[in-house]
């Protein structure tokens, strides 16, 4: 069901107001307006900037540690009987996750804007701890966002970023989670429009968020590009990746998107079982709506209030999802599937125990559709699975899944 | 001409301020909003905002967010909200009424739904926080067909092109948001406030509402002096907030808080 992009189509995107097809957009109050133009401005022209790429280039290098392996995982493949898995290791970028491709950038940014004070949500915490860190390594004043009920999940994480000199705001409003840290730092926002650059930690937001953050995090598919034509001679047969907001996926995804004989798959969080409602899939079980600045899938009531999700992943219970895949998956470009919080806690044992790779809860969902998925294709074919995270964050919620007390 | 068109031109004939208290619908309960809406035009409003709660309002603050909560606790919807308009209408066909609220339950509902409704139970105008003109091109002629007045948000960042594009766009009246924040959060500088809106009036022929930071007498007629009126939410709400238990003790505390108010805006005509 692949579809023909051309390079036409796909530089044509987002349009000059930060559509993709019906999606994406900004839909902010007012006093944001003037802000996100003029950093879509900035930004379009420091993306041409030499100095500017140099500068993001060298951060990638010799920060985060770029490029990261394309790894052959010989033994899971051979457990699984079917196509080749490789696997792309952003687990081993500084900080453990991919976030830090994204953070890096947008503090360039802030720095070249001359702005000193820097805001970000988080869920999990990996965009707070990799916020905070290219805060400390740039000298900039760091403030998170978090929901009480995450402060309390992810308390190690909390005590990372407080480490790395960043204020984190305890969210006790809504549901106390990822959506209602995201609608505080907003609101920070708009009291601190002046000084404050808010680094937004996946393909969402207002334009031109989720085009920057994709340019940002898209050095992963370049780089699984060149390495599967060295490695494999070919380009891959399917990519998979997880999808929360959908900055590792779309990091993936995005210099493939014109290669019509490469499937994508983006998986979502599915919590408990898409028919319990319990879970963490717009893309799959949700409808277009409107939220956090962009029109996307979502889930929501009948209303239009916006639901409670669940995920056994942090990092994946988000009620939306960034625009670009909603638009990919409206023309079928991609596909969009879930699996459960059980599925994903056997990835999570799975690449541990076969491979001595311990993926972070949100990754193990791509590793469990991949493992179903490879199974299925032939041995010549190659899966590329995005590792986007290594799990150690989550080494207390496997324990306590577990009944064992640490 | 609109209903508001009509009363904000009655005013001005009159060298009035108009006063626009915000409530949220269904806040402390479904059952009472109505009642309160008759309340607040007996202490002497000339329009009413009536916010339409939602699950995530990012331009809120706390007192707001608070009252979404204790709106949304008993279900209060898109739908509802509208029949409580027409409730109002069958005693009140004079007061116009704005329904205030963030897109997503519009879109939920279907736009064209919404406006046929809205229109049907006699609302007035529409103000969509998170509907900036640019985004608004299949929304707004939908309401403007159907004589509703579409009321866009001005800020103290908002450049002069975008007030007069955004005032072009607009019907009604115009809403400057008097400052950088979200609502209830800062006290407002009136010198500024002052300033900018009398920049505004050189931009656009609209009548300019201020609302954020109006929270008693004086600041309303320190307001009131430089604008076409003067929008009264958080401290309203916040005192909703303290009166739940008792309805009776609730419209009164709405009435001496209103009142003053009143008393401090007509004493600006000359
Ligand atoms: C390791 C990891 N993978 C994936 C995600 C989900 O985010 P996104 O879908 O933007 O990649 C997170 C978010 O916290 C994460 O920490």
């Amino acid at each position: 069901m692949s579809v023909k992009l051309t390079e036409e189509m796909l530089s044509a995107l987002p349009d000059a107001r930060g559509h993709f097809g019906a999606f994406g957009g900004r839909f902010v109050s007012e006093t944001l307006m003037d802000s996100l133009m003029t950093l879509e401005k900035e930004y379009n022209r420091l993306k041409k900037d030499p100095e500017f790429q140099a500068r993001f280039d060298k951060e990638l290098a010799d920060y985060v540690g770029r490029p990261t392996p394309l790894y052959f995982a010989e033994r899971l493949t051979r457990e699984t009987g079917g196509a080749q898995i490789w696997l792309k290791r952003e687990d081993l970028c500084h900080t453990g996750a991919h976030k830090v491709n994204n953070t890096i950038g947008q503090a360039l940014l802030a720095s070249f804007l001359g702005k000193k004070r820097i805001i970000a949500e988080t869920g999990a915490g990996q965009h707070g701890v990799a916020t905070a860190t290219v805060c400390a390594r740039l000298g900039l004043e760091c403030h998170v966002f978090m929901g009480a009920e995450d402060v309390q999940r992810q308390s190690l994480n909390v005590f990372r970023m407080k480490l790395l000199g960043a204020q984190v705001h305890s969210v006790q409003s809504g549901s106390k989670t990822l959506k209602d840290a995201m609608n505080d730092a907003m609101r920070d926002w708009v009291a601190h429009v002046d000084d404050t650059f808010y680094i937004i930690g996946t393909v969402a937001g207002p334009h031109p968020y989720p085009m920057l953050v994709r340019d940002f995090q898209s050095v992963i598919g370049r780089e699984t590009r060149r390495q599967c034509l060295e490695k494999t001679g070919k380009l891959p047969d399917a990519l998979v990746a997880c999808v929360g907001g959908g900055s590792n996926a779309i990091g993936m995804f995005y210099p493939f998107l014109g290669d019509e004989s490469v499937e994508l798959y983006g998986v979502e969080a599915g919590g408990l079982g898409l028919e319990t409602g319990k879970h963490a899939a717009p893309l799959c079980a949700g409808r277009p709506g409107v939220l956090h600045g962009n029109r996307t899938y979502l889930m929501e009531d009948e209303n239009g209030q916006i639901a409670a999700t669940h995920s056994v992943s942090a990092g994946l219970d988000y009620p939306g999802v960034g625009p670009e895949h909603s638009w990919l998956k409206d023309i079928g470009r991609a596909h969009y599937v879930s699996v459960t919080d059980d599925e994903a806690m056997e990835g999570f044992r799975k690449l541990t125990r076969v491979e001595g790779i311990m993926p972070a809860l949100e990754t193990a969902h791509a590793v469990a559709y991949a493992i179903k998925l490879a199974a299925t294709m032939d041995k010549d074919q190659t899966v590329v699975i995005n590792v986007s995270g290594r799990g150690d964050k989550d080494i207390n919620t496997v324990a306590k899944l577990e009944g064992i007390e640490i | 001409m609109s209903r508001i068109e009509g009363v904000l031109k009655t005013l001005k004939g009159q060298g009035r301020k108009a006063l626009i208290p915000y409530i949220t619908a269904g806040d402390p309960h479904p059952d009472v909003t109505v009642d309160l809406m008759h309340t607040l035009v007996a202490a002497g409003a000339d329009i009413i905002e009536l916010g339409v709660p939602f699950s995530d309002p990012m331009a809120d603050g706390p007192v707001i967010q608070l009252a979404c909560e204790r709106a949304l606790v008993h279900g209060t919807s898109l739908r509802q909200v509208i029949g409580m308009v027409k409730e109002f209408r069958k005693t009140d066909d004079s007061t116009p009424v704005v329904l205030m609220g963030y897109l997503n339950p519009m879109e939920a509902m279907g736009y064209e739904k919404f406006a046929d409704a809205a229109k049907d139970a006699g609302v007035d105008g529409i103000l969509t926080v998170d509907l900036p003109p640019e985004e608004a091109d299949e929304v707004a002629p939908l309401f403007t067909e159907r004589n509703l007045d579409a009321i866009f948000l001005l800020a103290p960042t908002t450049t002069d092109d975008r007030i007069r594009a955004i005032s072009e766009h607009s019907s009604g009246y115009v809403y400057y948001v008097s400052i950088k924040g979200v609502t209830g959060s800062a006290t407002i500088n009136v010198e500024e406030v002052a300033a900018k809106v009398n920049h505004i009036h050189e931009l656009t022929a609209l009548p300019v509402g201020v609302g954020f930071g109006i929270r008693d007498a004086e600041t309303a007629a320190a307001v009131g002096r430089v604008s076409d009126g003067v929008i009264v939410g958080s401290v309203l709400v916040d005192t909703i907030a303290r009166n739940q238990a008792d309805t009776g003790q609730l419209k009164r505390a709405l009435t001496d808080l209103l009142h003053p108010m009143r008393e401090a805006l007509d004493s600006l005509a000359s």
